[in-house]
């Protein structure tokens, strides 16, 4: 049966030393870390107790054959919004804290904008010599290299594993139509210069296969990495890797918004009866990506074929069906699912009518129609060095140099919200219990991870708080406790811990 | 495609009544126009922002693999 779709926003970010030879990324990334913590946060570290990226939810342990998600040893801190903020193999990943709807985790994913653009600042101060750390929130280095920007959905455990990648594998084949970012040219190996001059995801070129556990090679469109943080008797967190980082908002929104209510239907059997499987969905996802007429066929398992586009009509009908008959409280109640349905459906119709008509919302189109513009003006053809530097310095999260934030894309929070959630955390899931004993015990809080709090009252051993379920230590939940305790260690001995 | 046809017909959005196509004609045309001078305001200027060497810059930008 589905349950509320807690879920959050991963953003590893590009990183460069622009006038630093030779600058090695795991330590540029470490040092915009520590440059943030040290000027602008209190330090507190991540516990990896429960860390398991090796469980897949196929139902096997491949413990050992990976390399651990992280380096112990790197910089890894917990913001008071609740949110991770540390350094995962050669980049800096911001990870928003647990959001109780898709619009909130858009909301924290634009505040880590904000933080990261705050570590530059303070990284500068820092750095001599007038060197510089700039990150990108894109997703390749346009050389074949790839990083990712991962989202994660609270699932029904009793939901079998394989129904859901099969179900979902035709809905993230075809999203990218409206929450691609955009690129120019291709990555794929051996594909000739002029047969995909801009492509509409920045991801599609890296992927291999249909499900798996990896996520750095051979990645797969439905990843089994089986590590909920969360009582795994109740809960499934589906880790999905094939999403492009977004600027826009809307974008991400809807990104996020569709995806939180396909995955309920598929909790509820609302699709099991429903014919959308495609053939061969990892060409597809590259055809998809590729063609800009929206109108290349995908061969259907059951016969004939389907455009991306009309695909993505057959789930909205069925999402708006499911609306009608069960409500969206899933996705935060129907002013949420209402305003998601919308931008799905008048998302798709411009897309079928005029795709430039959205370049004030989606990714791919703001980036294309600026490529386009400039290509224009200056007579340049497609191999112009300039059109990939556009395409890279879209993604620049400084304001100064950000191609982005001139274009104008209309935006669903402002800087004044999207500021103060860099500090606060939401108040609908445990990232606010997190959050807020970071901000009022600091000293006294030793570690914290998605599912735990370690306190450390100087005496005693450390003291362990769990927080199994990402729908409790909420602000109805916790505020008259941590109101009343001036101390951790009064808040201790009124949990009872 | 016919059958989507069909749907789409049978499930009409609120947005598409009569009283209101011929505003949101118009108000698309405004925007459609507001757009194209956002854009040529920012093609004004961004030879002013785009890094100096776009050649070096992109042939500098360099990742390790992630995720």
């Amino acid at each position: 049966m589905s349950i509320p779709k807690v879920c959050g926003i991963e953003t590893e970010y590009g990183i460069t030393m622009p006038k630093t030879a030779d600058a090695n990324p795991i330590t540029a990334s470490s040092m915009l870390i520590n440059a943030f913590v040290n000027e602008i946060s209190g330090k507190v570290g991540w516990d990896f107790v429960d860390e398991a990226p090796g469980h897949d939810a196929r139902g096997f342990n491949l413990e050992g054959s990976l390399p651990p998600e992280v380096e112990t040893h790197l910089v890894n801190t917990v913001l008071t919004n609740g949110a991770r903020f540390y350094v995962d193999h050669a980049h800096p990943e911001y990870s928003s804290p647990e959001c109780l709807n898709p619009k909130e985790a858009v909301l924290y994913d634009k505040a880590g904008e904000l933080v990261l653009r705050k570590a530059m600042s303070a990284a500068k101060r820092a750095l001599p010599n007038e060197q510089e750390i700039v990150v990108y929130k894109n997703n390749s280095d346009r050389k074949g290299n790839s990083y990712g920007c991962h989202e994660n959905y609270i699932m029904d455990r009793q939901v079998p594993f394989n129904k859901i990648a099969r179900q979902i594998t035709p809905f993230f084949v075809t999203r990218q139509i409206f929450c691609g970012s955009g690129k120019v040219g291709s990555e794929f190996p051996n594909i000739p210069k002029w047969e995909v001059p801009f492509q509409i995801s920045q991801r599609a070129d890296f992927f291999e296969e249909v499900v798996g556990l990896e996520t750095t090679l051979k990645r797969p469109i439905v990843n089994t990495r089986d590590e909920p943080h969360a009582d795994a008797t109740r809960y499934r967190r589906l880790h999905v890797i094939l999403g492009d980082a977004n600027m826009s908002q809307f974008s991400s929104y809807l990104k996020l918004g569709t995806t939180a209510l396909v995955l309920s239907m598929i909790e509820d059997s609302f699709l099991d009866d429903s014919d959308l499987a495609i053939e061969d969905p990892v060409e597809s996802l590259r055809k998809v990506s590729w063609d800009l007429s929206l109108s290349v066929p995908l061969r259907r398992v059951s016969g004939g074929s389907i455009s991306a586009l009309d695909l993505q009509w057959e789930f909205l009908r069925l999402a708006q069906k499911y609306a009608n008959q069960r409500g969206t409280e899933v996705v935060g109640g129907d002013d949420f699912g209402d305003e998601i349905l919308q931008g799905w459906e008048e998302t798709l119709q411009a897309l079928e009518a005029d795709p430039m008509s959205l370049a004030d919302r989606l990714d791919w189109v703001a980036k294309y129609q600026l490529v386009l513009g400039y290509m224009d003006r200056h007579g340049l053809e497609w191999d112009d060095p300039k059109l990939a530097a556009i395409d890279l310095q879209y993604h620049d999260i400084r304001p100064e140099k950000s191609l982005f934030y001139r274009l104008g894309v209309r935006s669903l929070w402002s800087d004044l919200e999207a500021e103060e959630a860099t500090h606060s955390p939401p108040r609908g899931t445990r990232a606010y219990f997190r959050g807020k004993c970071l901000e009022k015990y600091p000293r006294n809080v030793a570690a914290a991870n998605w599912d735990s709090i370690i306190f450390d009252l100087g005496r005693d051993p450390l003291r362990r708080v769990p927080m199994m379920d990402p729908l409790r230590g909420t602000a109805k939940h916790v505020d008259a406790l941590l109101e009343r305790c001036n101390t951790a260690q009064e808040l201790l001995d009124a949990l009872g811990t | 495609m016919a059958e989507r046809e069909m749907k789409k017909r049978s499930a009409p959005s609120a947005r598409e009544s009569e009283e209101t196509q011929p505003q949101d004609a118009s108000s698309k045309n405004k925007e459609g126009e507001e757009l194209k001078a956002k854009l040529d305001a920012v093609l004004d200027e961004i030879d002013e922002v785009l890094e100096d060497n776009a050649e070096e810059f992109v042939r500098n930008y360099v990742q390790k693999g992630g995720e």
